[in-house]
């Protein structure tokens, strides 16, 4: 056992030696222990430096709230994990921390440098400094921000582990497994309620678990014992599921909550292997019983930052739970009794204690348990120094005046190795604020209470404020049974004795003698702000606490300010002479503590991160060398390079085969709607901006639909299969939303319309062959079919059979060639493929993807919904007047033709442009300007889609340019990083003008 | 996360679900015979109240039915669910 080891407890097995790493060197702790119990069970405060100071910072509390002893785990590893509480670590054989925050190392700190300058780095002091010159901030300002700054390093390496999530529901959620979630989880489970308690730590009871005093008893058993028994009778209860290691991380509307379990976080690495590592709980629960405890608050005072200083009730922990004694020569700083308990806990092992108390006097029995023990107590006296630098040396004290507002007497000081301070307990109310609830302040002992009643919640315990261990168990005893409707419960005649609080008193900064910009008294210990910094902000103008914490940082590090929030309210509310419940608090955000980005994907990573739609002739492509792109979900072929092309060459050579000969295209992936019922006609003529009612039956029509303002939402053929039956295609992006667009209209504005409509986008794949040789590749694929321009005219479609198969074949084009579509259910999608690649041989039938695709169509002027409109063109911006009838009453979009912004004869309008010099091709994306002198350039338009045409042999684009309609022919420019293109804006149907092709 | 009561499947949660704004905003018969004022209030101006609102929540990943619902945008109670086709409740 090393020194500061002093006492045996059942938490930890001092038979079980566990070794780890800090800082590379090795050390010993115990089986139980975490990760800081066993560096102060060596004698190691000083874990980190602070973030803008680096001042050497200690371990100060024993849980989630901990700002300073933060560290890296298995650091250089892919497993390694950034700004872990050492606190909240398990310790197991062969963990490896180490410091964060602390280049080049932590006993010799650069930038401490920081500390020697902290004069001139008061609140706002980046936003203020780094503000100019402008040069200065990529090499100078940032590289030295992030060596110094920055806590801890990413992993570099994929997460190795596996996460897992998991839905439960249940009737009673209780969170937090101290006395009062303990009461009521027995309250729920015994009542046929299928309960489920949760506890970040590893072992239930909170802090009443290590309360081994003589002034705290309940059915004539110290509490801990009493504690003790109700837990192992709590285990065996069988509607009761308890889950440890697991902490709450939001609290949502409707009782949903997330959690999170730690699976193997604590277990050796050799016995982590294929182990899932951590698990998010997605709960919804009918009712919520809250019993997630108090955090002890700091004292503020000058320099209260040193390694040394810890929160009373984490030394008592240490001391109690752990065995572990923080100091040997303590000093216990308080305002309130709960640091008593402390006080007499280490003089009982023997261990030297005193006491300063701000207060004048406490009539408590713990108090008078400590006098009667004879242990030194200073009343009225607060710190207004410390000393030592790794470590806590020495302190001064001085007496309070009568109003507690300045310091009195001499100066007086004290040795010590350990300060305990502890300015009174904060209910975790974090829970209840993120799930909607309100709060109250409560003034006598400046704490921030839930209010509002909820019906599917309560707060129970010192969440809720009770502190006291007899209003404790009372209190929830009897809330719980009035929540949970029941009339008894086996706490009805239960006993409590405590000890009770009687005189409180509370300073948010204490005095000193030196004035408040001299003085170091810490608020966030993590983002080192300090009282200074605060008034700082007033004094410029701040005033509202969400303003002052951005600006001042505090309550903003990985803590969210558990410990410093309430410090900052309360200077502000003293400095700025407002009473502390009219400023409200700051928002209370999900998550509680940080949670892995693992725990929230889980398993939707890699493969599983996103669906992936593949057609049934995806083998094909696979096998015939396709570089594919993604359209939404789909893998559409891109290219199909051959012998090491690049795209560029790729698409040249396929578009010029689909213009001379024959190409195919899947095209499968466009969307498919089925339109049926006696109106189907009546609702196209609604949806689309051109007429529909006389479409014959086996005819098809290219329609564009608009949004209600005008603009061009999809477009896409549509074909009439019968009397009242249509097959309407989409876009490939567009079919999820173009459907339910339709099913909004067909459902709230028209449902006297009689159609229903069906998404048959997979159902069917299909194949389309186009150019001049199209026509006897099809003949050969259905030698009975005539195939003259009279018997299947360009726009119509026919149904087929091949191999025995049914099919539908559109003879329509969006190439400007002459074309077929053929259509097959989609498990037949390969072999038809197979099929016209083998009839298509002879003609030299070249496979072609979206990229040659978008260059026939450019060159034939067509556009593509996305790529040429961006939300904010009409069908008239994009010259297409003529697919807007004139004749019909209405469609959507109608009226937003003739709002006055949509007539102005200045929008962005589609056209053509040609460079002058054939070979240079246009960024897409690229800006136009008319002049390019002007200051500020002006610019008028972009280009949307750029090729170079290897049928017309040179480069092509369409772009949208202001006024563009009469520009036909007028020099623009495209100004480049290095050079200023010249283009000549031109017709945006570059080849076939006269559609001689599509009835070649 | 609500739990929205589906007039058409009963209770589901919010993620099945999506919110298509304001309810009751009728397009007009005659949207030609409208100034543009006029039309511009019905295409653009959309209330956005911190209180009671009516909606219109698609079951989008459901039945795909559309239907109304009155929710309190300051605390997410859910007043009522009703089909388009029924008359909104008086809250
Ligand atoms: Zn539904």
């Amino acid at each position: 056992m090393t020194k500061y080891r002093i006492n045996k407890t059942r938490f930890v097995d001092q038979t079980k030696t566990v070794s780890f790493t800090f800082d590379g060197k090795k050390y010993h702790g115990f089986e139980g222990d975490t990760l800081a119990s066993a560096l102060l069970s060596n004698g190691i405060h000083l874990v980190g430096r602070s973030f803008k100071y680096h001042r050497p910072r200690g371990i100060m509390s024993c849980g989630s709230e901990e700002p300073n002893a933060i560290c890296q785990i298995n650091a250089n590893t892919d497993l390694t994990e950034p700004n872990v509480r050492a606190t909240e670590i398990e310790l197991y054989e062969g963990l490896k921390a180490s410091s964060q925050n602390c280049w080049p190392s932590l006993n010799f700190d650069i930038g401490g440098i920081n500390n020697l300058i902290s004069p001139f780095i008061p609140a706002g002091f980046y936003y203020k400094t780094f503000m100019w010159p402008k040069s200065f901030w990529k090499k100078i300002y940032e590289p030295l921000i992030r060596l110094s700054a920055g806590l801890g390093k990413s992993p570099t390496q994929p997460d190795p582990d596996i996460y897992d999530h998991k839905h439960e529901h249940c009737d009673v959620l209780v969170i937090g497994g101290g006395i009062s979630g303990i009461i009521s989880a027995k309250i729920a489970a015994k009542n046929n309620l299928k309960t489920i308690l949760i506890e970040d730590k590893n072992i239930l009871g909170g802090s009443t678990i290590y309360q081994n005093n003589k002034n705290f008893i309940i059915d004539n058993q110290k509490s801990n014992e009493w504690l003790m028994n109700e837990i192992s009778e709590l285990e065996k209860l069988d509607n009761l599921i308890i889950k440890s290691r697991t902490s709450l991380a939001a609290f949502h509307s409707y009782n949903y909550l997330l959690a999170k379990e730690n699976i193997s976080d604590h277990l050796p690495l050799d016995k982590k292997n294929g182990s899932i590592r951590q698990r998010l709980w997605k709960i919804r629960a009918d009712k919520v019983i809250v019993a997630a405890g108090a955090i002890e608050r700091p004292l503020i005072f000058n320099n209260n930052d040193r390694p040394g200083i810890i929160l009373a009730n984490s030394v008592k922990k240490y001391l109690d739970f752990y065995g572990v004694s923080s100091g040997l020569n303590n000093i216990i700083f308080t305002n309130n009794d709960s640091a008593y308990e402390t006080a007499v806990s280490l003089f009982e092992k023997g261990i030297s204690v005193k006491i300063i108390d701000i207060r004048k006097k406490s009539s408590s029995n713990i108090v008078k348990n400590a006098e009667d023990l004879g242990i030194e107590i200073y009343w009225n006296s607060t710190v207004v120094n410390t000393f030592g630098y790794k470590k806590i040396k020495s302190i001064e004290i001085m007496n309070l005046s009568e109003d507690g507002s300045n310091v009195t007497g001499n100066k007086h000081k004290i040795q010590c190795d350990c300060l305990s301070i502890s300015g009174g307990w904060t209910p975790m109310v974090h829970m209840h604020t993120q799930s909607g609830g309100k709060l109250d302040f409560r003034e006598i002992d400046q704490v921030f209470v839930p209010s509002e009643k909820s019906e599917n919640h309560i707060n129970v315990g010192s969440c809720n404020g009770d502190f006291e261990l007899e209003e404790i168990v009372k209190n929830t005893n009897n809330k719980v049974k009035k929540f949970l409707n029941i009339n008894e419960s086996g706490f009805d005649k239960i006993s409590v004795l405590c000890s009770k609080e009687l005189e409180k008193k509370n300073i948010w900064l204490l005095p000193n003698t030196i004035s408040d910009g001299k003085t170091k008294s810490f608020i966030d210990f993590q983002n080192d702000s300090t009282a200074k910094d605060i008034k700082l902000a007033l004094r410029e103008g701040f005033k509202s606490i969400e303003h002052v914490k951005r600006y001042t940082t505090t309550g903003m590090a990985t803590d969210q300010g558990k410990l410093s929030n309430m410090h900052a309210l309360g200077i502000i509310a003293d400095t700025a002479g407002v009473k502390m419940g009219s400023l409200g608090t700051t928002t209370f955000r999900p998550p509680f503590t940080p949670l892995t980005f693992g725990a929230i994907v889980g398993r939707s990573v890699g493969k599983f991160f996103d669906i992936v739609r593949k057609t049934s002739i995806h083998e094909w492509h696979v096998q015939n060398n396709a570089k594919f792109e993604n359209v939404g979900q789909w893998k559409r072929p891109w290219y199909y390079p051959i012998n090491n092309e690049n795209l560029h060459e790729a698409v040249q050579r396929e578009s010029k085969a689909a213009r001379d000969s024959a190409g195919i295209l899947d095209a499968s992936t466009l969307g498919k709607i089925d339109i049926q019922g006696s109106d189907a006609s009546e609702f196209l003529n609604r949806v689309y901006t051109n007429a529909w009612s006389k479409l014959g039956i086996g005819k098809c029509r290219y329609g564009l639909m608009l949004n209600e303002d005008g603009m061009v939402y999809d477009d896409g053929v549509t074909t009439r299969l019968g009397e009242n039956h249509y097959l309407m295609t989409t876009t490939t992006g567009g079919a999820a939303n173009v459907l339910s667009k339709l099913e909004d209209y067909l459902q709230t504005e028209w449902p006297e319309l009689d159609v229903y409509l069906t998404s048959v986008t997979d159902h069917y794949s299909t194949a389309s062959i186009c150019g001049p040789n199209s026509k006897k590749i099809l003949k050969k694929l259905f030698p009975n079919k005539d195939f003259s321009d009279e018997a299947f005219p360009h726009m119509s479609y026919q149904d087929a059979i091949i191999d025995k198969i049914e099919c539908r074949i559109m003879r329509i084009s969006f190439t400007g060639e002459l074309s077929y579509e053929i259509n097959i259910e989609s498990k037949y999608g390969k072999s038809l493929w197979e099929n016209c690649i083998a009839a298509g041989e002879e003609y030299k039938i070249t496979p072609y993807g979206t990229e040659t695709m978008h260059l026939l169509r450019a060159e034939k002027g067509f556009i593509i919904v996305g790529q040429d409109t961006d939300g904010t063109m009409t069908p008239i911006d994009l010259q297409m007047d003529w697919i807007v009838s004139k004749k019909k009453y209405d469609f959507i979009g109608k009226r937003s033709l003739y709002r006055s912004d949509t007539m102005r004869e200045d929008r962005k309008q589609l056209v053509g442009l040609l460079t002058d010099d054939p070979n240079e091709i246009l960024e897409e994306g690229a800006q136009i300007v008319s002049e390019l002198d002007k200051k500020p350039v002006e610019m008028i338009g972009h280009v949307t889609s750029s090729y170079f045409s290897p049928n017309l042999n040179k480069s092509i684009a369409l772009a949208v340019v202001k006024g563009g309609k009469k520009m036909n022919g007028q020099k623009l420019f495209v100004p480049m990083e290095n050079k200023n293109i010249n283009v000549t804006v031109s017709d945006f149907i570059f080849l076939d003008k006269e559609n001689k092709r599509i009835n070649a | 996360m609500f739990v929205i009561n589906c007039p058409y499947c009963g209770e589901r949660d919010q993620s099945e679900f999506s919110c298509g704004g304001e309810a009751h905003i009728v397009r007009p018969k005659q949207p030609t015979e409208l100034s543009d004022d006029e039309w511009a209030e019905y295409l653009f101006m959309r209330k956005n109240i911190k209180g009671v609102q009516f909606e219109r929540w698609n079951h989008a990943h459901g039945c795909r039915k559309w239907f109304n619902m009155v929710r309190d945008t300051s605390n997410d109670k859910i007043h009522a669910v009703y089909k388009m086709d029924e008359k909104p409740p008086v809250i």
